[in-house]
């Protein structure tokens, strides 16, 4: 990492002697943003960042973006555009961690600056950087609270987990074993949800991050689940769909508590309403923002070795904090939610 | 039995007779299979309906004490309104021998148009609703107008449709959410269709004790979904205007050469669709409390999976409401109640898969006795 971080010091360096002062030097620079999909919050805030700070910055932004989660072909297409439209570099959400590994390293040795967000490759230091939320924490984090509130009621809970999709995608399995290891589960493989034998758990659906799919999978796990207390969601959508099917059956009474990971602006707001119990607040505009800055000046912030990526954090948002797991209020994570 | 064996004694009489039963028992089991081919072909129905049956008795004895309990049959229904509600709009352009891509997308952009509308920029419900279904009225016309106008097959027109009105859902969303509890507070009506109606205590309210309807709870949506499919049942089989979309999906030359305006007919179709499309966003609307802009993503081919699996053909012409009702209950039923046998939704993917070609293929064969 450490001579990684010289080489691109020194060619940021060079990059810098070549032109003339950085507010000048800008004037010109091509950058690019590619992200799993155009119409997914996540996204449209980030590009929202990376928008502002181009303007900030007086980069020409490129934003492209896959035709749906999971497009890699897409992604590759839009890398080569940026390739041959000359810029500087790029910041990236790849859809498929592995596939995109090669075209990735066609653009480096093109000479651009990759920095990847959100998701990392594997391996990780495909990328010139990576700048990540820690998805494992964020599940963490809710699951100490959910364990936290409940207290001693926590060892007889009955458990539904509205995880992403079958094919278990990194961000997926990352929530849902955090939030199992937070909650006090024995997770045994920790890449892989579906394997533990706890009998707190009641069942895994598949939600999709869709809120009308969250309502379906919700309801389904009521007729298995009777007694459900607690229902971890992979993102904000999927909780309020879940909160439909459990208000459908007058299970809105507080009786079960719903986690969530993601911290948009909806998100935040049905915390506050007492929807959701908990949610851990995730932070795309700046992750963007701080991507484009250093594709502009070709310089990195620093990164920690150990975790191998810098993390733009994940705080945990709730009006009703638990002793030893730190959070802020919903009034503090409405200033700051995106979407 | 007797007769054959007093007969072995005149050999070559008693042969004869054998190979004429034998002759006439083979005409007869052709008859048979013919008689079931005209049978589906007349009532195509059945066979939806008897795949429904069979559905829901697997998951009785796989799903114990789970699938069959009211409840859980209640949150079916609910499950497959709104695929049902766009499979009538589908099922009206597949009759056309057409395909509208589009539906999914029109019904979203609809439910962005009043939810937005109303909440967001505080337009009066009055005006935000009807806007709505204007929407979808309107994308529906465009649809229509492409196709006829500049004789496009509706595969391609829709796929591009279904495209645009994607990037218009984007452009007016901004991709934002609507919070149930916002659309509560500031238009309520357009969650009316996702109020639950408890049949029993409605019983109750007219002074009967219906026991058997203990457990069973509705939505507005549902009922909303009957009265369009029996509006449209009514306008396809009781109208000129019906007869003209049969004609002009079974045969369009001979439909024209018969005086039938394909084009307005096929307009009529497209706007039709489209504006059931907007009532379907209304559903949409009541069931997820708020307006999701990412929900309702595979509407589209969920739409015309319960078109096929319920009987309609794809070559146009032939084909009913009824069956599309049935199709979507059908995938709701095999979905719920795999899911409640513990498999993982590939496999529910799988069932679904299997079942589309299972009905396509019984079509080919009642078309192909048929002719």
């Amino acid at each position: 990492m450490g001579m990684k971080l010289l080489r691109m010091a020194l060619a940021g360096a060079v990059v810098l002697g070549a032109m003339a002062t950085s507010a000048a030097l800008a004037q010109g620079i091509t950058v690019g943003l590619i992200t799993k999909t155009e119409t997914n919050p996540f996204f449209v805030k980030m590009r929202e960042g990376a928008q502002a700070k181009a303007k900030e910055l007086g980069l020409t932004l490129i934003s492209a973006a896959g035709k749906f989660d999971g497009d890699n072909d897409g992604q590759v297409a839009a890398i080569e555009n940026l390739i041959s439209a000359g810029a500087k570099g790029f910041a990236i959400v790849p859809s498929d961690s592995k596939a995109i590994v090669p075209t990735i390293k066609k653009a480096r040795d093109a000479g651009l600056m990759v920095i990847v967000l959100d998701t990392p490759l594997d391996p990780m230091d495909a990328a010139t950087a990576t700048f990540a939320t820690d998805n494992r924490k964020a599940g963490l984090l809710i699951g100490q609270w959910a364990a936290g509130t409940l207290g001693d009621k926590a060892k007889d809970a009955s458990i539904v987990l509205l995880d992403l999709a079958t094919n278990q995608p990194t961000v997926d399995y990352l929530r849902d074993q955090g939030f199992m290891a937070g909650f006090g589960i024995d997770v045994k493989d920790p890449n892989k949800y579906g394997d533990e034998d706890d009998p707190r758990i009641c069942t895994h659906e598949i939600s999709q991050g869709d809120q009308e799919k969250g309502r379906t999978a919700m309801e389904n796990a009521l007729q298995k689940c009777p007694n459900v207390n607690v229902v971890y969601t992979i993102n904000e959508p999927a909780a309020a769909g879940a909160w439909e099917a459990l208000k459908a059956v007058g299970k809105d009474d507080g009786s079960v508590l719903i986690v969530s990971v993601d911290g948009g602006c909806p998100g935040v707001a049905n915390v506050k309403a007492g929807v959701i119990g908990a949610t851990s607040q995730q932070y795309p505009l700046k992750m963007a923002a701080m991507a484009l800055e250093a594709i502009a000046s070709g310089t990195l912030p620093a990164i920690d070795p150990a975790a191998g990526f810098l993390d733009t954090g994940a705080t945990l948002v709730t009006d009703k904090p638990v002793a030893g797991v730190e959070s802020i209020d919903t009034a503090k994570g409405t200033e700051l939610c995106w979407g | 039995m007797s007769d054959d064996a007093s007969g072995v004694a005149t050999a070559e009489r008693g042969l004869k007779g054998a190979e004429q039963a034998v002759a006439s028992f083979e005409e007869e089991d052709r008859g048979a299979v013919r008689r079931l081919q005209g049978f589906l072909h007349r009532f195509p129905t059945t066979i939806p309906l008897i795949v429904l049956l069979i559905g829901v008795v697997i998951f009785a004895f796989a799903a114990p004490g789970k699938f069959l309990s009211p409840l859980n049959l209640s949150v079916v229904l609910q499950q497959v309104t709104i695929v049902a509600i766009l499979g009538i709009a589908q099922t009206l352009v597949i009759l056309t021998a057409g395909i509208d891509l589009s539906v999914g997308l029109i019904m979203i952009l609809c439910s962005v148009v009043m939810g937005r509308t109303a909440v967001v920029y505080g337009v009066p419900l009055i005006v935000a609703f009807p806007l709505g279904l204007a929407a979808g009225f309107a994308c529906g016309f465009v649809n229509g107008l492409i196709v006829t106008m500049l004789r496009l097959p509706p595969f391609i027109v829709t796929l591009g449709t279904w495209s645009i009105f994607g990037a218009l859902n984007v452009f007016y969303s901004r991709s934002e959410t609507i919070r149930q509890q916002d659309i509560e507070a500031m238009a309520p009506f357009l969650q009316w269709t996702g109020t639950l109606i408890k049949l029993y205590d409605v019983g109750k309210a007219l002074g009967l004790d219906l026991l058997f309807l203990k457990g069973w709870v509705v939505t507005y949506g549902s009922i909303l979904m009957v009265v369009v499919a029996i509006v449209v049942w009514y306008i396809l089989s009781r109208t000129a205007f019906g007869r003209h979309v049969y004609a002009t999906g079974d045969d369009p030359d001979a439909a024209r050469l018969s005086g039938i305006n394909t084009n307005k007919t096929l307009i009529a179709v497209y706007a039709l669709a489209g504006l059931i499309c907007a009532i379907a966003a209304w559903v949409l609307i009541g069931r997820i409390g708020g307006v999701s802009p990412q929900a309702g993503q595979t509407a589209n081919l969920d739409s015309i999976t319960a078109v096929v699996i319920g009987g309609t053909s794809l070559f146009g012409g032939r084909g009913s409401i009824i069956g599309t009702l049935f199709g979507a209950l059908i995938v709701g039923v095999f979905r719920n109640g795999l899911a409640l046998s513990g498999l993982e939704l590939l496999w529910q993917d799988f069932a679904v898969g299997v079942l589309i070609i299972v009905a396509v293929t019984i079509d080919q064969w009642i078309r192909k006795i048929s002719a």
